[in-house]
């Protein structure tokens, strides 16, 4: 026992930011604060009053407001608050007021001043939005899954072992028999010898060396050795060799330094297995590629339905290995382009060729290639000009019918909004789609602009894709030119609002109401999507990926700069948020969803999704501003 | 643990003429010292108030068969408390620890052995408190414990006006008409205890028996006790006694 109270130390290390802080620093902050009891309704800190403290919630809740008195924030145990006041000029611009009877820690400037310089951490949580979220977007970039995961993940089976005094010939039976591209050489040593250790008879053994498939033909048959010949004769008699803890990325950069093609790996000094350069080429290529050449090798749909699971694992894998969304979003689409595209060639191949072309043209997050696990079907049919219903149409709707059912047993549940090529009205020639498409810009009614958000997302699958790429240009050309349409998409884009944030287990909205789930793509990823999409047909981008979409308008000036920025960080964040509780869920054999529990939300996570719902709560709200209807008093300003 | 309960006759002293005899009359220079200064007036509002939340861990209850083990302060306002500003000090019992209080506190043998004799303290500890409202969670503790510790090592006593969070739980939870309507109808008293009494003003609960923690929760409670039932302007002598 010391004169240290632990209490104050002990209940802020178990929140963030401190919660990373090291050992010392801690101690100097818990050290300093100053504490205090406020009943609850009592004011914290009083708007435009001196700030020179932040709040720490020791117990109780508080309530945060704006300066026009709008609620900005709900917090609770262990959350800050009062920080912004200080990195600006430090006057209450936030003022808080106690929510129920409420313990307060105050720590001063100057330790904030302090904590800001010295841990790195403490200063990005405490930045104000864009800076937070940028560093958690970016800290996920870098932590991407080469660089951090260990060469071990890649041993299926311990090495293949032979004897110094093993003739070659036995060697290749051995490697043969065990399917072997290479085979470690060892023979026995003394306790102390470097490489040694205990094999499975307990025997002391030392890796004298490794003898491959090639080592055959260079070192033996091309040197016209007899095939009696020890191995220890021919073995290299340099090794190199990888620690089992070394990343991926590390072992790969070991064997092109070195120029081989098989890596031992050891644990300490015990052998656990070989890696060969495929391996690596396998592993990284593995999430996507291989399903892809597995889906295209199926010859039913019940092959392919059969691959759902595999699409799950590959899904939880990329998520659990730090890929961002665009990585996991492109991944998933081209799995989703792949069945769509393996389902027309077996439909063509049960209905005959098609009489005339088409394009089967994909909507939605898939055209956009940001996919999820959980994901309906939005799809049309585009056909040729020379197309005649009566003729035509019953091959088409037959095709339509084997994709749409198809892709539902696939994991791609059918469009509730009859977005599907199996509706007539979206199985049409040309010059329909065309028509379509001008019609909604140039006199959008509330349908037309429902439609708009899903088919103006749009891309080839299959078939003609000169078809829709027509189609594209033919909304990038009009949508600029047409303000009643921008200000109707971007009032359309406004219907969907995101939380103000989390408080306990609950989801906080802007009027205090409390919910206990948030459908992140309703409340998060969809209305980003659909601001976003309003500015790129404002600025006549081609680009179909929202993130692609915000590199077109960041050229042009309408976003002032740094916005497009923020959009971006927000958007990721958003988005992974949104496939990390995807993964939870499969991994805990729950069917995903797109809901999140706020009780599954930590700490850190938690702030950055307030930063992102904030962030995208301001693009809507400038949003109305920058496309006014024409001819109302906001235009007229 | 033991059923402690205040005593239900409250003396209302005049401090303030105490205060000054005894700043007249005392001869060691510590206890002097201590008297010369005086806290605030009886008439001073509680928001003006420097106090010191005192809390003392001790061999057992009897002043006059049991020792102080450890002591911890803790300066505050109605509007901070300053645990930075904290002191705590340990010392070695006159009289040997029992094993039940080894249990209760934590405190061991060897970590006593190294501690100095309670005189060793006095001075420090009373020009910490001097000018100062000591608060206390149950007076009957601190104040004859002070009191005899420094009688036995200087020859006089100290004794001094105190704020008891306990005896204003007691005001509002044994004595109120409401109180006393519970034990008619027979129900068991609310408990006054520290974590007990915390609880009702919706503070936390801290793991007791530290004398610097039973401070801070002692500093803690009175600023909820004031800011539930009290106005900032209470002068002091409604409140110490």
């Amino acid at each position: 026992m010391d004169a240290e109270l632990m209490e104050i130390r002990q209940h802020m290390s178990q929140f963030s930011p401190f919660d990373v802080l090291c050992d010392a620093l801690l101690d100097e902050v818990a050290g300093q604060i100053e504490v205090r009891y406020f009943k609850a309704g009592n004011d914290i800190l009083l708007l435009n009053a001196e700030a020179r403290e932040f709040c720490y919630i020791r117990s109780g809740a508080v309530e945060v407001y704006r300066r026009q008195g709008e609620l900005y924030n709900r917090l609770g145990e262990g959350d800050i608050f009062g920080h912004f006041n200080l990195l600006r000029d430090h006057k209450v611009r936030f003022p808080a007021k106690a929510l129920e009877d409420t313990l307060i820690y105050f720590i001063s400037d100057a330790v904030f001043q302090y904590l800001c310089e010295q841990d790195e951490h403490f200063a990005d949580f405490v930045e104000l939005e864009r800076p937070r979220l940028e560093t958690i977007a970016e800290e996920q970039m870098r932590s991407n899954d080469m660089m951090v995961t260990r060469i071990r993940r890649l041993l299926s089976r311990p090495p293949v072992t032979v004897s110094v005094e093993t003739s070659v010939q036995d060697a290749a039976l051995q490697m043969s028999k065990d399917q072997a591209s290479a085979l470690l050489v060892v023979r026995p040593c003394a306790p102390d010898a470097p490489r040694c250790f205990h094999d499975v008879d307990g025997e002391t053994r030392q890796v004298c060396g490794i003898i491959t498939n090639s080592d055959f033909r260079t070192r033996i048959v091309a040197k016209g050795l007899s095939a009696q010949t020890p191995v220890g004769e021919v073995v290299s008699p340099t090794l190199i060799t990888a620690q089992s803890d070394l990343s991926i990325y590390e072992a790969m950069l070991t064997m092109l330094r070195n120029n081989v093609q098989h890596l031992p790996v050891l644990y300490r000094q015990r052998p656990m297995g070989l890696v060969h350069l495929s391996d690596i080429i396998r592993y990284e290529t593995h999430s996507g590629l291989y399903l892809v050449s597995n889906i295209f090798s199926r010859l039913s749909v019940e092959g392919l339905a059969r691959l759902v699971p595999d699409v799950r694992a590959a899904f939880v894998r990329m998520v659990q290995e730090g890929a961002n969304s665009q990585m996991v979003g492109s991944a998933l689409s081209t799995i989703g382009r792949s069945f769509t595209h393996r389902l027309l060639e077996l439909a063509e191949s049960a209905l005959g060729p098609p009489p005339v072309p088409y394009a089967f043209m994909v909507n939605g997050s898939m055209a956009r290639n940001e996919q999820s696990i959980v994901t309906d079907q939005d799809n049309a049919l585009v056909l040729d000009d020379s197309f005649n219903p009566e003729l035509h149409d019953g091959y088409f709707q037959r095709l339509a019918t084997f994709v749409s059912d198809g892709l539902d047993a696939c994991g791609y549940t059918y469009c509730k909004g009859d977005i599907m090529a199996t509706n007539v009205r979206w199985r049409q020639p040309l010059r329909v789609w065309k028509g379509y498409f001008r019609g909604w810009m140039s006199e959008p009614t509330p349908e037309t602009l429902l439609h708009s958000s899903i088919f103006f997302d749009l891309d080839s699958a299959y078939g003609d894709a000169a078809m829709v790429g027509q189609l594209q240009d033919l909304i990038a050309e009009q949508a600029p030119r047409s303000p009643l349409f921008l200000a109707a998409m971007a009032r359309n884009a406004l219907n969907r609002t995101p939380p103000l944030g989390f408080f306990r287990t609950f989801v906080m909205e802007s009027d205090g109401k409390q919910n206990n789930l948030i459908n992140l793509k309703r409340r998060g990823t969809a209305p980003m999507v659909d601001v976003i999409r309003v500015h790129a047909l404002a600025c006549g981008s081609k680009a179909q990926n929202t993130f692609e979409r915000l590199d077109d308008i960041h050229q042009t000036p309408l976003l002032t700069s740094g916005v497009s920025d923020k959009l971006r960080y927000a958007f990721e964040y958003l988005c992974l948020s949104r496939l990390r509780h995807q993964a939870i869920d499969i991994e805990k054999d729950r069917a995903p969803n797109n809901n999140i529990e706020p009780e599954n939300v930590e700490g850190s996570e938690r702030h950055a999704l307030k930063d992102a719902f904030q962030a995208l709560s301001n693009a809507q709200k400038f949003l109305k501003f920058r496309y006014p209807l024409p001819g109302s008093q906001a235009g007229r300003r | 643990m033991l059923d402690i309960r205040p005593r239900q006759k409250i003396i209302r002293a005049d401090w303030a003429a105490y205060m000054r005899d005894r700043a007249a009359s005392a001869q060691p220079a510590a206890v002097r010292q201590f008297f010369a200064t005086p806290p605030p007036a009886p008439d001073t509002p509680i928001a003006e108030v420097p106090m010191v939340a005192l809390d003392m861990e001790t061999t057992g209850l009897d002043e006059r068969r049991h020792a102080i083990v450890s002591l911890g302060i803790v300066p505050f306002t109605l509007e901070r408390i300053t645990p930075a500003k904290r002191r705590y000090w340990m010392v070695k019992p006159s009289r040997s620890l029992s094993a039940s209080s080894i249990a209760y506190h934590h405190i061991t043998h060897s970590e006593i052995a190294g501690a100095p004799d309670f005189d060793a303290v006095i001075d420090e500890l009373l020009a910490a408190i001097a000018g100062k409202i000591v608060v206390v969670h149950f007076r009957n503790i601190e104040r004859p414990f002070l009191d005899a510790a420094v009688r036995v090592r200087r020859g006089e006593g100290v004794l001094f006006p105190m704020i008891d969070t306990m005896s204003l739980e007691a005001r509002l939870y044994r004595q109120s008409l409401w109180a006393r309507f519970r034990r008619w109808l027979g129900r068991p008293p609310v408990s006054i205890r520290l974590n007990a009494s915390r609880a009702r003003y919706g503070l936390p609960a801290y793991q007791g028996h530290h004398a610097l923690t039973d401070a801070l929760a002692t500093a803690e409670l009175l600023q909820a006790q004031m800011a539930t039932h009290y106005h900032p302007e209470t002068p002091l002598s409604a409140l110490w006694c």
